[in-house]
């Protein structure tokens, strides 16, 4: 059968424009179920539920490493003279008074705590990832003569005071994370929660 | 003859449905091979090789392990312990990843040497670029899969790299996690890629690689262009089929190859550490970092790289340079083609300055990869620095010095060379 009118290359070049960009909208929805299927399930969401501390029994300068969301969390208490050095000792650091958003708000201080002397510090370095190991004494390590007491990433030689207070010129760009915490009696620490406000 | 007669109906029979002999003896038997290839000419058949014993000894150790967070470690043990040969099945596999890079770097470097990637063969050196960016993430996924201190601080570490992207770098992070810290979730999505994903890709490309070659035919060490002198057959005067000729060095070769990674498997299995490091013998704990970690040789020039930027620019952190940096370096091979302004293809008639940057580029190569494996020293990054600059500048000055070198007058057939 002869068709009945001549052919015409606009509309064809329209309708052939108009199926192709619907069937990349149809693509673009399709690959929306199988990308989100790469973000954190309910139960990885679950699994960042606050926990519940008991640091009754934590002695001065001892550090705890608790789990929460599968990475740890340090928590230390600061000896005194741990707490001079702190507000001494800050020329070295690169962000000394917590501009950077790394903290709630309660904790941004001096000590970057929100009950003095009780140090709560994600143990996750601002680098890459790694945990940083905890090195209290001031006295001269290998990677620093003059440490004066922090912590020490081994992968690529970050160093955090003991406040968590990144040092400048090392690979990590900011200060330790301070996770959201409260404290539901003065043993009872709970982190991944602000509490109350 | 009966015998010869039915074989050779039933080669007819299928010939006419399906082009059997002519892609048989197209790609295999009479696929004409110039006759001045040398040495650097055997590892393209070494790692096709490689591939399949990857393929093969990988199907074997799928069968046995158990891709879970509590399970993975263990299960690598019992395949260790407690199967027929699973030890040898498993060093094969881990054997058979350092010798598959060691292959491929000098396959490239037969490349860069020759110029096999200038025009016409633009295509086929892109498509082993891809190759070995596939081949690359292989090793990544593989590695993370026994699920040892190493695998998991590794995993930790490489992923944490893409956080440095500005605005959407923790987002994308925690996309491929699939959790806010490396876990078994990551875990058994790179095993997905790794047994699945990866190996389909590769395979894919390695195919439109050799498809490629076999369109435009075979560089050749002086860079001649086999195909202005043909016979009255249309095959290039300068080459002998495949078979029998080219292949019996290439079986010659697979034998050396095979006793050296003999040697390997049976009798330094975990390569002094290189292979398989002795931290990966620990089970994965989020808790805790190994006091020194470092990535398999083949991939620490690109973490020396990683290291040796430690200072921001326009803005940018140094954390995202250093990962920009390193990407850089392995993407940069792709427009090789596009850099190389010489008239000619061979080093051997290339210039001063060509024979010089290509000098360069090696023992930057070879420099960074020590420089990648050892603790990082002022003195250490310093030399990190000089070498990167090293490596780049043998990509980057190459438009210019390949315009204004003297080069050598190429012949025109292979014998008078």
């Amino acid at each position: 059968m002869q068709p009945n009118s001549p052919p015409n290359p606009i509309r064809r070049q329209l309708l052939t424009s108009i199926t192709s960009l619907l069937g990349f909208v149809g693509v673009i929805f399709a690959a929306i179920p199988f990308l989100s299927a790469f973000k954190p399930s309910a139960r990885a969401e679950a699994a960042g539920a606050p926990v519940k501390v008991n640091i009754g029994k934590l002695s001065q300068g001892e550090l705890m490493t608790v789990e929460w969301r599968g990475m740890p969390v340090f928590v230390y208490k600061v000896s005194n003279e741990a707490q001079n050095v702190l507000s001494s000792d800050k020329n070295k650091l690169a962000d000394p008074n917590s501009a950077q958003e790394q903290q709630p708000q309660y904790a941004k201080n001096d000590t970057r705590s929100r009950k003095e002397g009780i140090a709560v510090l994600k143990g996750v370095c601002t680098h890459l990832g790694c945990a940083p190991k905890f090195y209290p004494e001031a006295i001269s390590q290998d990677f620093d003569p003059n440490w004066q007491g922090g912590f020490f990433c081994p992968c690529h030689g970050s160093k955090f005071d003991l406040a968590g207070r990144v040092y400048a010129n090392v690979p990590a760009p900011t200060n330790l994370e301070v996770p959201p915490h409260y404290f539901e009696s003065d043993s009872m620490l709970v982190i991944g929660s602000d509490g109350a406000s | 003859m009966a015998t010869d007669t039915r074989t050779k109906r039933l080669l007819n029979w299928v010939d006419f449905r399906f082009p059997l002999t002519e892609v048989f003896e197209r790609h295999l038997s009479k696929y004409p091979a110039p006759t001045n290839l040398n040495i650097w000419y055997l590892f393209g058949f070494l790692l096709i090789v490689v591939l399949a014993m990857q393929i093969v000894t990988g199907l074997w150790l799928m069968m046995n392990y158990t891709n879970s967070a509590e399970e993975a470690f263990s299960s690598v043990e019992y395949i260790m312990r407690d199967v027929e040969y699973g030890w040898l099945i498993r060093y094969m596999h881990a054997a058979g990843a350092s010798a598959f890079f060691a292959l491929i770097y000098l396959h490239m470097f037969r490349g860069m040497m020759y110029g096999s990637y200038q025009k016409p063969r633009e295509l086929i050196w892109l498509g082993g670029w891809f190759t070995y960016l596939i081949l690359m993430a292989e090793g990544f996924t593989g590695y993370v899969l026994p699920w040892g201190q190493m695998s998991f601080w590794a995993a930790q570490v490489i992923i944490s790299l893409f956080s440095s992207i500005p605005v959407v770098g923790e987002d994308l992070a925690t996309w491929i996690r699939g959790d806010y810290l490396v876990s078994g979730i990551t875990l058994s999505r790179l095993f997905a890629f790794h047994v699945v994903l990866l190996p389909i890709l590769l395979i894919a490309i390695v195919f439109f690689h050799i498809l490629a070659l076999h369109e435009i035919g075979s560089n050749n060490p002086d860079g001649i262009d086999v195909k202005k002198h043909l016979d009255e057959d249309g095959v290039p005067l300068d080459t002998k089929p495949f078979f029998p000729y080219d292949i019996s060095h290439d079986i010659f070769a697979l034998g050396v190859f095979l006793i050296i990674f003999c040697s390997v498997v049976f009798f330094f299995p975990t390569g002094g550490g290189y292979i398989i490091e002795y931290v990966n013998y620990e089970p994965a704990n989020p808790l805790s970092t190994p006091a020194h970690i470092v990535p398999s040789w083949y991939y620490t020039p690109f973490y020396a790289m990683l290291r040796a930027v430690d200072f921001p620019l326009f803005g940018l952190t140094a954390k995202f340079l250093g990962f920009a940096t390193m990407m850089a370096a392995v993407a940069i091979f792709a427009v090789l083609p596009w850099l190389d302004r010489s008239p000619v293809k061979s080093i051997k008639y290339k210039g001063i300055f060509s024979k010089t940057f290509l000098g360069i580029f090696v023992v930057s190569f070879f420099a960074l990869c020590y420089l990648g494996m050892v603790p990082p020293t002022e003195t250490k990054t310093l030399l990190s620095k000089i070498f990167t600059i090293g490596y780049f500048s043998y990509f980057l000055l190459m438009p210019i010095y390949t315009r204004i070198e003297k080069c050598k007058p190429v012949p025109e057939r292979v014998a008078q060379v």
